[in-house]
């Protein structure tokens, strides 16, 4: 007789349904292991994490401050997930973001006098090149001698950051200081507070609005086009993707490109819509974050925006909560999310699995 | 500046920096050999100086606080093992988590043992064995009577023995290699694996515990990095105990010179960037293709 039950997909193992209940899961049990390490202070878990919530969500400042530390990584995270679609893993973001925002500013700082309609558009396209030159390197390395991705973008990582370094000490730097000059005025791109007074004092600005375009262009890129189908193919599967014409090394190094040039409008938030230069350490750890991002966003483009939402927050939240508690809790929070991810992957499944077998038996009995 | 270089200062910097490095690139070399990639060595190391300098300063014996670095470097290996063999899932993203999660929670402990978010107070260094024969500079007779550095020379040896002389060392590279073949032949893929991640715990542990006793403090985020630059010298040494350990010399020559030409013609960044240059040209084959072990990364799963 057949089995209705197994004919017939439980809800529970749909991927939309585990999509959606791992990172809920993830994001709930890692709250839960925060408040014994709150506890462990001596902190009421509630309190604190009623602070957490009311001073970031609940007034507008804290809001400008969250989405100001949520642009970044939206970027980041396009950028680990579009690599991820074509099964590459991107460690490099933060070298790739740290090039792409530099050469954002060195191209600012010798452009005075063009004009807005033309500086801007040049300067998100400088940042892209410079991070597209960094992802395009370890891309190049894995099609033509087969090098692991993973630790060439490692070494770039800090390879970028001794290069940027050496730029803003002794090139193109303001004497005494480890930042380059200011971009040509023409090329800021404006805060939120300069049209919304509710925003006043927050550095949120209108490359919130660039991470989202970007999220888009990332989802009808890799779901709409023939460039992004091939591109999952290549991913997916190597040797069907070469078998029906796919060039996969074509699509690794376009997709570590790709992935870099993303990274890199990082510099549109912090150099062209805050400080107005490039400053050494101005990234603090953005790229690898950009990982945790797409991981619990689930390589989704819109999945990412909800991830960077979150880890905004914490971000942020981390500032606001260390009066009661040190503000390390955040990162041992986005840790535990990050450890649960990978792990509920497996686990849920399998407990999903088991679970659904011992039910098939006792309707069979 | 030849006999700058020559100097027996210069010598006990190069040692200074080299021991650390070649602890840590060994654990990678135990880690890897046995099939698990282990980018959690930044993490180890960080954690093994955190306890090194508690176990320290509460009892006041290094003795005591070298076993704590060791228990550090153990714990988080475990985890990283836990998630990567049982679990099956990601080692690397596994790894960088749980340096993200050392940076957190050695932070959040000093700041509540010590009311501070960036160090602890001073703590005692390992007591050194006297050299007789260095009597004006006794820093460097400190350094080179540290018995820790024997310590690390007889590891890089005995290492390189177990893992290509040994029955254990055989059935680590097999299950690195090829877990499939290695369980066939009734070895213990999983225990095997376990044990060479618990290893890069002792010793990347070990390295933490170094650098909290060269310092006589913990400062945060003092492993700024050397897990990763381990983890270069491991691939530059073709995951070879006596090749990374060498790579490891490469580096910390490397960096001393750096210390020393400070100011000098060549810009610090660029003699920076040598160990990951050098792992990436590696890497590529133009200079003797560096391959990893067969299995390296890869969660074992058995037939049922």
């Amino acid at each position: 007789m057949a089995d209705p039950v197994k004919s017939r997909k439980h809800w529970l193992e749909h991927p939309a349904t585990q999509n959606f209940l791992i990172p809920i899961l993830a994001v709930i049990l890692s709250f839960g292991v925060g408040a014994i390490f709150i506890l462990i202070v001596g902190q009421n878990p509630f309190q604190v994490y009623s602070v957490l919530f009311s001073q970031t969500l609940g007034t507008s400042y804290g809001v400008g401050q969250l989405l100001f530390k949520t642009t970044p990584l939206i970027f980041a995270g396009l950028s680990v997930a579009i690599c991820f679609k074509a099964g590459l893993f991107n460690i490099g973001a933060e070298g790739q973001l740290q090039l792409g925002a530099f050469m954002t500013a060195l191209v600012g700082m010798y452009t005075v006098g063009v004009p807005a309609f033309l500086e801007i558009p040049l300067l998100i396209l400088a940042g892209m090149v410079g991070g597209g030159i960094w992802g395009f390197i370890p891309g190049y390395l894995k099609a033509k001698t087969g090098a692991h991705e993973v630790i060439n973008t490692i070494m770039l990582n800090f390879i970028a950051a001794a290069l940027v370094s050496f730029f803003v000490t002794n090139l193109f730097n303001v004497p005494a200081t480890v930042h380059t000059p200011d971009i040509a005025p023409t090329g800021r791109i404006p805060r939120f507070d300069t049209i919304f007074s509710s925003f006043s004092g927050s550095p949120v600005n209108f490359s919130i609005l660039i991470a989202v375009l970007a999220a888009f262009a990332v989802w009808y890129y890799v779901d709409k086009t023939r460039y992004g189908y091939e591109l999952r193919v290549a991913g997916l599967n190597s040797k069907a993707a070469e078998y029906s014409g796919i060039s996969v090394s074509k699509n690794i190094i376009l997709s570590m490109t790709i992935g870099g040039a993303i990274a890199g409008l990082v510099g549109t938030n912090y150099v062209m819509g805050y400080k107005y230069y490039f400053e050494e350490g101005f990234s603090t750890g953005t790229g690898f974050m950009g990982i945790a991002v797409a991981l619990l966003g689930n390589n989704n483009p819109f999945g990412v925006i909800l991830a960077a939402l979150l880890f905004g927050m914490l971000e942020y939240g981390g500032l606001v909560i260390n009066t009661m508690v040190p503000k390390e809790l955040v990162s041992i929070l986005q840790a535990i999310v990050i450890i649960f991810v990978i792990s509920s992957n497996k686990i849920f499944r399998k407990i999903v699995v088991n679970f659904l077998k011992k039910r098939t038996l006792r309707v069979n009995d | 500046m030849i006999s700058q270089i020559f100097s027996l200062a210069f010598l006990a910097q190069t040692i200074r920096i080299t021991v650390p490095y070649s602890l840590a690139s060994l654990g990678g070399v135990y880690s890897e050999r046995g099939g698990v990639v282990n980018i959690a060595l930044e993490g180890i190391i960080l954690n093994g100086a955190f306890c090194a300098t508690v176990g320290t300063y509460y009892t006041g014996s290094p003795w005591f606080g070298l076993l704590c670095g060791i228990a550090g470097g153990l714990l988080v290996a475990a985890i990283h093992a836990a998630i990567s063999i049982h679990v099956k899932a990601d080692q690397i993203i596994s790894g960088i988590a749980l340096n993200l999660f050392a940076v957190g929670i050695t932070k959040f402990v000093l700041e509540i043992l010590f009311q501070s978010s960036s160090n602890s107070p001073r703590i005692a260094g390992l007591p050194y064995i006297k050299l007789g024969f260095i009597k004006d500079q006794p820093d460097v007779a400190h350094l080179l009577g540290n018995p820790l550095v024997l310590l690390t020379v007889l590891i890089v040896v005995a290492s390189h023995f177990i893992i290509f002389k040994t029955r254990f060392g055989l059935r680590l590279r097999s299950v690195g290699e090829n877990p499939e073949a290695a369980d066939t032949v009734g070895i213990n893929v999983t225990s095997y694996r376990y044990y060479g991640v618990l290893i890069s715990g002792v010793l990347a542990g070990l390295a933490g515990a170094w650098l909290a006793f060269d310092q006589h403090s913990f400062t945060d985020g003092m492993s700024a990095g050397r897990g990763y630059i381990a983890l270069a010298a491991m691939i530059v040494g073709k995951w070879n105990p006596l090749g990374a350990a060498a790579a490891c010399l490469l580096f910390g020559f490397a960096e001393s010179l750096q210390i020393q030409l400070q100011g000098g013609t060549l810009p610090t960044q660029f003699i920076q960037m040598i160990p990951y240059l050098a792992t990436i040209v590696v890497l590529a084959g133009f200079i003797g293709k560096s391959v990893a072990p067969g299995a390296d990364g890869i969660p074992y799963e058995k037939e049922k």
